[in-house]
């Protein structure tokens, strides 16, 4: 009768520590996940690093150029390796990727540090939503391996929807610590009052650390975004 | 002959990567092509992508507006160059290379498109006066009426407050 008794209070006590030792794991996720949000949007302390390995997420036509543009001012001693991901039906953007480099490149020796890759897209224009379940997995799969190999500290992006995959998991290495990266993201000169969906996700999800919009209307609705005016340069 | 190639001064239309056959029946149509004429222009280039739609091409003998068309081409910023006029489809890309060199533009909103947010773009550059902004079966109206002395020439952004923003965020000392 004892013996019965213990035994099933070793059952329940085991189950019990069980129970606490998972609802210990996800109070702890949550702190990470919480403490992960409010890191996000501090800017880093002085002088941490020379240089951060920076992945730029290309889009077709439009994007890519408001891309380059931004590309053009920033000092690209501070921000390289450069790593340019296009979705893979788009064969212009990275061609155009690589003339901007072509054309910054100081001397040939450093050439080096740019390179291009290609994504998968999780959904074509005009594809069916049942083949599309197995094209996200596809998608998300190979976005996680690129992510793998480039580690980046830095993401520029301006909303091709390749960039949500990219930022989420991104996201993610912030909260197991595998790498902290800073997330930039501009909105398209083209969003004059609404924001895109990817833009609305990384604004609201607070997954970029700072968001930057091309034209006061949507900075009324949007004020923790930074409102920069048109970026639409010369270069 | 010499004359007429001296004072040419083109009109380039532009759809982009797409097809807008609705744009491009636009401009061929008597009426528009008229217009043109009337206000000194007189070649109509066109690119038009992947439309079915094939003008008809005109090479101006009889005085009348020379009509040449082709569907791609890598090098679309060296045909606005040397256009007088632009009539471009919606997209940015388009719209700014146009703008950045100082054309004339008239943007044609192509609302067969689902998600037309594009035409908040040109809505709002025609408020600064940057451009016009019409639909195709609109635009000989449109023409009719334009001034494009009233147009207000785009002045290019400055991207350096971003650069800023971006280096004292990843704490990098103003240079």
């Amino acid at each position: 009768m004892e013996e019965g008794c213990s035994c099933i209070y070793s059952r329940m006590a085991s189950r019990f520590s069980i129970g606490l030792l998972m609802i210990l794991a996800i109070v702890l996720l949550m702190v990470r996940v919480l403490y992960v949000i409010y890191r996000c949007g501090k800017p880093l302390p002085k002088g941490v690093s020379q240089s951060f390995t920076t992945l730029i997420v290309l889009g077709s036509g439009g994007h890519t150029a408001e891309m380059l543009s931004l590309l053009s001012v920033l000092r690209k001693d501070r921000f390289t390796p450069r790593f340019y991901i296009a979705a893979a039906t788009d064969n212009m953007s990275l061609q155009k990727a690589r003339s901007f480099e072509d054309s910054v490149a100081e001397k040939p020796a450093v050439k080096e540090a740019s390179q291009f890759m290609q994504i998968y897209r999780s959904r074509e224009v005009g594809q069916s939503y049942v083949t599309s379940v197995w094209t996200t997995i596809v998608a998300i799969v190979h976005a996680l391996w690129l992510m793998i190999r480039i580690r980046p500290q830095v993401i520029l992006c301006n909303g091709p929807g390749t960039c949500i995959p990219l930022c989420v998991i991104a996201f993610v290495f912030k909260v197991l610590g595998i790498r902290w990266s800073s997330i930039f993201y501009v909105e398209s000169v083209a969003r004059v009052k609404k924001l895109s969906l990817s833009g609305l996700l990384l604004y609201k999800l607070r997954i970029a650390d700072q968001f930057f919009v091309q034209w006061p209307q949507l900075h009324k609705k949007y004020p923790r975004a930074h409102y920069v005016g048109c970026l639409m340069i010369e270069f | 002959m010499e004359d007429r190639e001296n004072a040419k001064r083109v009109v380039f239309v532009t759809v982009g990567t797409t097809s807008f056959d609705a744009l491009v029946k636009a401009v061929v149509s008597e009426d528009v092509k008229d217009e043109l004429q009337k206000r000194g222009f007189t070649h109509l280039l066109i690119q038009m992508g992947r439309g079915i739609f094939f003008p008809t091409k005109c090479d101006g003998a009889d005085g009348s507006l020379v009509v040449d068309y082709f569907t791609f081409s890598s090098s679309i910023a060296d045909y606005i160059r040397s256009a007088s006029l632009v009539i471009s489809h919606a997209g940015s890309g388009s719209i700014f290379e146009t703008l950045k060199l100082g054309k004339p533009l008239i943007v044609v909103v192509n609302e067969d498109l689902m998600d037309n947010h594009q035409c908040e773009l040109a809505e709002a550059l025609e408020e600064r006066k940057h451009l016009y902004y019409t639909r195709p079966h609109t635009l000989y109206q449109t023409l009719k009426k334009m001034e494009l002395e009233s147009l207000v020439r785009y002045t290019p952004g400055d991207g350096t407050p971003v650069a800023r923003i971006i280096d004292r965020f990843l704490g990098f000392p103003d240079d």
